[in-house]
């Protein structure tokens, strides 16, 4: 690419998704699906500076408490204190530094602090259940929480969803951008679930079920799950100094 | 690659006292300050009904007036406008829409020695979106629509669905059709 000062910038593109790691829009038995999956096909679209680019959110400013949801109000919420723990790679390995990580979730009981969800199950008046938080240099983060309970939605008959917490992860590019959920081991739930199941590839979706662990798990306080994140990366880093 | 990716999933009906809370719905892309044409923008999402998406939420991410991006991957980012962040995202109301302050971007080099026409790079996520769907916003009208190489990919009678519209009262307008006779063209990216 030639830019109007003379100089040249190398365009790096991004790797593609591997096959099956990814759902497709349209899963049927995620009944939402059906009249919001684009049916005419995506056009292929070579990365430019508009796609490899995207916000970068190291400066953004984080409260004490943004990543421990059990200090955000006057009380203690209740439940089962965890501590949510891992590292943002991309899929060459590689850190993915100072990234911002959004969390928020159900309580103990099930329910979020949301106007429109009608589960008959208790707020708990000291837990919102949304976080935030930066990656250090190393890509790692951490967040202290409640497991959060399941809940029914009305997809299907006797519907409910299994323990999830949300995630949404920038990375480095506009096309890195990724909404996720991480679940917990051994959900009797999984094999009932579609958005479990929309994704087609059975070792893709284990990674989104995080894994118990004992290293960050606080003696008498509450247990430690970790959960790796990889986002896509570059195909290659281009040697500086070679045009 | 040698990692397996991380699978997306739905962004579900319950994100917004999270994700467009407060501090983090930027609506505001470019302060006053920023250089440029002033753009104020509503975009709506439909299904395939046509019914409106109340629970979308759609982000965006543009150049400033330069077709500068704030970003070290772009070798010109130490003279882009402080006042133009980039990014914006709000999540859709009632009606579907949402609005964005903003100015319209200037030209972005593209592949072999290309200029991409002034856009919006544009992701919609929802209940029902298992992952995000991306698009992108031209200005209806703009010179260098014609030899836009992104726009060029499209076939010519889907081109229209990318088009922003001005309106009588200065507005423009971005409708995203998820499917149906005017379905938006999404990109593979
Ligand atoms: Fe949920």
């Amino acid at each position: 690419m030639q830019l109007k000062n003379g100089s040249k910038a190398v365009i790096t593109p991004y790797h593609r998704p591997q096959p099956g790691s990814q759902p497709d829009s349209l899963y049927e038995p995620y009944k939402s699906t059906i009249r919001r999956a684009p049916s005419q096909p995506l056009v292929f679209l070579p990365h430019t500076l508009s796609e490899i680019t995207g916000p970068l959110y190291a400066g953004s400013e984080l409260a004490e408490t943004d990543n421990d949801l059990t200090r955000q109000h006057p009380g203690e919420p209740l439940g089962e204190r965890i501590i949510v723990s891992g590292r943002v790679l991309d899929d060459n390995g590689r850190p993915v530094p100072h990234t911002l990580i959004e969390i928020w979730q159900a309580n103990a009981a099930g329910r979020y602090a949301h106007a429109g969800d009608q589960h008959p199950a208790p707020l708990d008046p000291n837990f919102t259940g949304a976080g935030r938080t930066l990656t250090d240099e190393n890509g790692a983060y951490q967040f202290v929480t409640i497991k959060p309970g399941a809940y029914p939605w009305l997809n299907h008959y006797n519907a409910w969803r299994p323990a999830h917490i949300h995630l949404s992860i920038f990375g480095r590019a506009f096309i890195t951008r990724l909404v996720t959920q991480m679940y917990f081991p051994g959900d009797p739930l999984f094999a009932l679930d579609p958005i479990f199941q929309s994704i087609p590839d059975e070792k893709a979706r284990q990674r989104l079920v995080s894994r118990f662990d004992l290293e960050t798990t606080r003696p008498q306080w509450g247990l430690g799950y970790k959960f790796d994140i990889v986002l896509r990366g570059p195909q290659a880093t281009p040697f500086e100094g070679i045009a | 690659m040698n990692i397996s990716l991380t699978p997306s999933q739905t962004v579900g009906p319950f994100f917004n006292f999270c994700l467009t809370a407060g501090k983090n719905c930027v609506s505001t892309i470019a302060g006053p300050e920023a250089k440029g044409e002033r753009v104020h923008l509503t975009c709506r999402v439909f299904d395939g009904d046509g019914l409106p998406l109340d629970d979308a939420m759609i982000e965006i991410w543009q150049a400033d007036a330069a077709g500068k991006y704030k970003h070290p991957d772009d070798p010109r980012a130490g003279t882009a406008d402080p006042a133009c962040s980039g990014f914006g995202r709000m999540g859709t109301r009632r009606d579907g829409s949402c609005e964005f302050e903003t100015i319209k971007p200037g030209r972005v080099p593209g592949p072999h020695n290309s200029l991409q026409a002034p856009h919006l790079n544009l992701a919609v996520f929802g209940r029902g979106l298992l992952k995000q769907l991306y698009t992108r916003v031209y200005f209806f009208g703009d010179a260098g629509n014609q030899e836009d190489p992104v726009l060029n990919l499209v076939p010519k009678n889907r081109r229209e669905t990318l088009m922003a519209l001005l309106s009588s009262d200065g507005r423009w307008r971005f409708d995203i059709h998820l499917q149906g006779e005017t379905e938006t063209v999404f990109f593979d990216v």
